[in-house]
């Protein structure tokens, strides 16, 4: 059952409260289908079956498990700490965002729905969705800002060819706040056949819970993997923290273990003020957005700011209320890495690994380039690769990140 | 409920009934186009013949609207339109308007203002009640509480998804009036009205004894006076957005008067 405590982390209550964050602010019309998708959700927490479908997709459609990689000439350069790559830029569709899909694909075919639709940043949580549709046989539409269209291009085309319908969203910052608010718009509007595939731990619970679930994989198999590698637990994760949802996959499974440090990384831009980046940490306070209560950039009035970031999965100004638990707990550390830190980790990580991540995950490297230097070589660092760069191909040359 | 302290919106309702008549309820962004306008709109509407307003917070993120409560909350952002000075303003308002306003927003505003201030500042301002779009009765624990610390009515959206027992649940935490949602949605205007708003207004009495204003979809007399055959009041929002859009401030409010008058009394075409 989701709302018992496990034996280790946090579990929401049942109101959807991971401590004072979290809960559901929404309005009445999307009570009703949040309840009966958190009633699925509880019945498929129960169901083998459906965790043996689950798997089975991660497995053979999405080619899980992905390796931990030991970055040797990485780990040289910087001179410090050994440093794994958690492969998920390995995953069909070239992120983690698929494993989430697919979870919520297969609970909106229990829940008789046919059309999914969905919200999209750098557009990587578009295409997943889209292939799950496609796979799935459901409608699918997606909601991308006009902003991130021009800029991930290469992600809208796979969408439409993946069959599904692109809506560019004009109102607003035109990203993916603006995205959110569209995709709840829609569903509002339909929910009686439609399914809102939310991309992150974001929303009105049961999502923040039941995307962490669905991205849990990542950590466990990155301990398994580390304790083969290493013979013993990491004493570092490092990853990007846009939503959270890569990073909340890959740490936990290792909350319970007091010596393993953990760091978010967020969207530190261009600059301090607000607009010029998306640290909600460091420069927001909590508020409500998009049905949940957490950490919010916002002006004193409480609108919400809009936000700046190069890489566009990072680009929004709230963040899930269990990293704000997290946060607020001092279990994990959140710091931010600007636009130029970001694209230069990106092209070391290219030219001493051979591997082009994608910019959201070149925030996490770009802290751990600060970082390993500082550590000794005995430490063991693992970095959530959450996406590659493929997508970003066009800012790396406008950027002159060669 | 133990209001023992009769509010305006009650009152309105109380006089409704007793002259068996129905409400008209209006919306309007306040700050479109400037916080100065809105002072001789809510004249020109009370004017017009409107039984009460639901006055708009905007804010910068409104997913319950359509894009005509969009556009207008961008209009009067840029005007610097924030939940402060809205109820600063509010008491220069309230001379000019007997009839009760309804603030109606987003919670994030009014909790950064803080719940008990906002109670506080929003009675004192002559507010007679407020909806907040993305709250649900789970979460208002403490919002009600301030609310009705300072003899406001809380008003909640009861919706066509709603089940029996979220409708009486909603009901429990009410005061003043239920604003039931037509339709599921965002708001904005519609050609016809659902043949299941019957139904559904019958489900929602038989739940309440509260007064139902019925909103979202609603723009022409004829719809008006079928709303208010079926239920209490019925609320025009984005028709009237758009009016003050065509007409104001070129025509002057005199314009938007008559166009709620064409609302309430109205047959036949649309004024100019």
């Amino acid at each position: 059952m989701q709302t018992q405590p496990v034996e280790f982390g946090f579990n929401p209550d049942a109101n959807g409260r991971f401590g004072p964050f979290g809960g559901r602010f929404v309005p009445e019309t999307l009570m009703c289908p949040i309840e009966e998708l958190e009633h699925a959700y509880e019945d498929a927490c129960k169901d083998r079956e459906f965790d043996r479908e689950f798997r089975r997709l991660l497995k053979d459609f999405a080619g899980r498990p992905t390796p931990l990689f030991h970055a040797r000439r990485l780990t040289q350069h910087l001179g410090g700490a050994q440093i794994f790559l958690k492969r998920e830029d390995l995953l069909h569709t070239g992120a983690h965002k698929i494993n989430n899909c697919i979870g919520q694909g297969l609970l909106a075919l229990r829940m008789g729905k046919t059309r999914l639709i969905a919200e999209t940043g750098a557009g990587q949580h578009g295409v997943a969705t889209a292939t799950v549709a496609a796979l799935l046989g459901l409608e699918c539409v997606v909601y991308m800002g006009e902003e991130d269209m021009a800029r991930q291009s290469p992600n809208v085309f796979r969408m439409r060819l993946l069959g599904a319908k692109v809506e560019p969203v004009s109102s607003g910052s035109r990203t993916l706040k603006d995205a959110i608010n569209e995709a709840m718009r829609d569903w509002v509007s339909n929910v009686h056949n439609t399914h809102y595939l939310l991309g992150s731990v974001l929303g009105p619970h049961p999502y923040p819970l039941m995307v962490r679930n669905f991205h849990r994989v990542i950590g466990q198999e990155a301990r398994r993997q580390i304790l083969e590698a290493c013979g013993r637990l990491p004493d570092w994760l490092f990853a990007c923290v846009g939503g959270g949802s890569n990073s909340i996959g890959l740490f936990y499974d290792f909350i319970p273990d007091a010596s393993v440090k953990m760091v978010g990384v967020e969207a530190g831009g261009k600059g301090q003020e607000l607009g010029e980046h998306a640290a909600r940490f460091s420069g927001g306070r909590p508020g409500v957005l998009h049905g949940t209560y957490t950490y919010v950039l916002q002006t004193l009035d409480g609108l919400i700011s809009t936000t700046h970031s190069v890489s566009a999965g990072l680009d929004y100004p709230a963040v899930g209320p269990e990293h704000a638990l997290l946060h607020s707990e001092g279990r994990v550390e959140y710091s931010r890495v600007s636009d130029q830190e970001a694209l230069e980790a990106a092209r070391l990580l290219s030219r001493l690994e051979g591997i082009i991540p994608a910019l959201e995950s070149a925030h996490a490297v770009a802290e751990v380039v600060k970082r390993a230097p500082g550590m000794s070589k005995d430490e063991v660092v693992i970095i959530n690769l959450s996406g590659r760069g493929d997508k970003d191909l066009g800012i790396y040359q406008s950027t002159g990140t060669m | 409920m133990s209001v023992t302290h009769k509010t305006r919106i009650t009152a309105c309702f109380d006089k409704l009934r007793a002259e068996g008549a129905k409400g008209l309820v209006v919306y309007l962004t306040a700050g479109d186009p400037s916080l100065e306008d809105t002072g001789r709109l809510l004249a020109a509407i009370e004017r017009g013949g409107a039984d009460l307003i639901e006055l708009g917070v905007p804010f910068s993120d409104p997913l319950a609207d359509g894009p005509v409560i969009q556009r207008a909350s961008e209009r009067a952002l840029k005007g610097q339109a924030t939940l402060a000075k809205i109820l600063e303003h509010l008491p220069t308002w309230r001379e000019q308007v007997a009839i009760p306003i309804v603030l109606f927003g987003y919670f994030n505003p009014i909790l950064q203002y803080g719940l008990e201030k906002f109670a506080k500042d929003a009675s004192q301002a002559g507010v007679d009640g407020v909806l907040v779009v993305d709250l649900t009765p789970e979460e208002a624990g403490s919002y009600v509480e301030a609310i009705r610390a300072y003899h406001l009515d809380a008003i909640f959206l009861a919706s066509p998804t709603s089940t029996e027992e979220r409708l009486k649940k909603i009901s429990q935490t009410s005061t003043g009036f239920l604003y039931l949602v037509s339709r599921e949605g965002v708001t904005g205007e519609r050609s016809d009205i659902s043949l299941a708003l019957k139904p559904l207004v019958e489900r929602v009495k038989e739940n309440t004894a509260l007064p139902v204003a019925v909103g979202f979809g609603i723009s022409t007399p004829a719809q008006v006076r079928e709303v208010q055959s079926l239920a209490d009041a019925a609320v025009v929002g984005s028709a009237v957005i758009r009016a003050i859009e065509d007409r104001y401030p070129s025509q002057g409010e005199e314009s938007i008067e008559q166009y709620i008058r064409w609302l309430k009394h109205g047959a036949g075409e649309k004024p100019e």
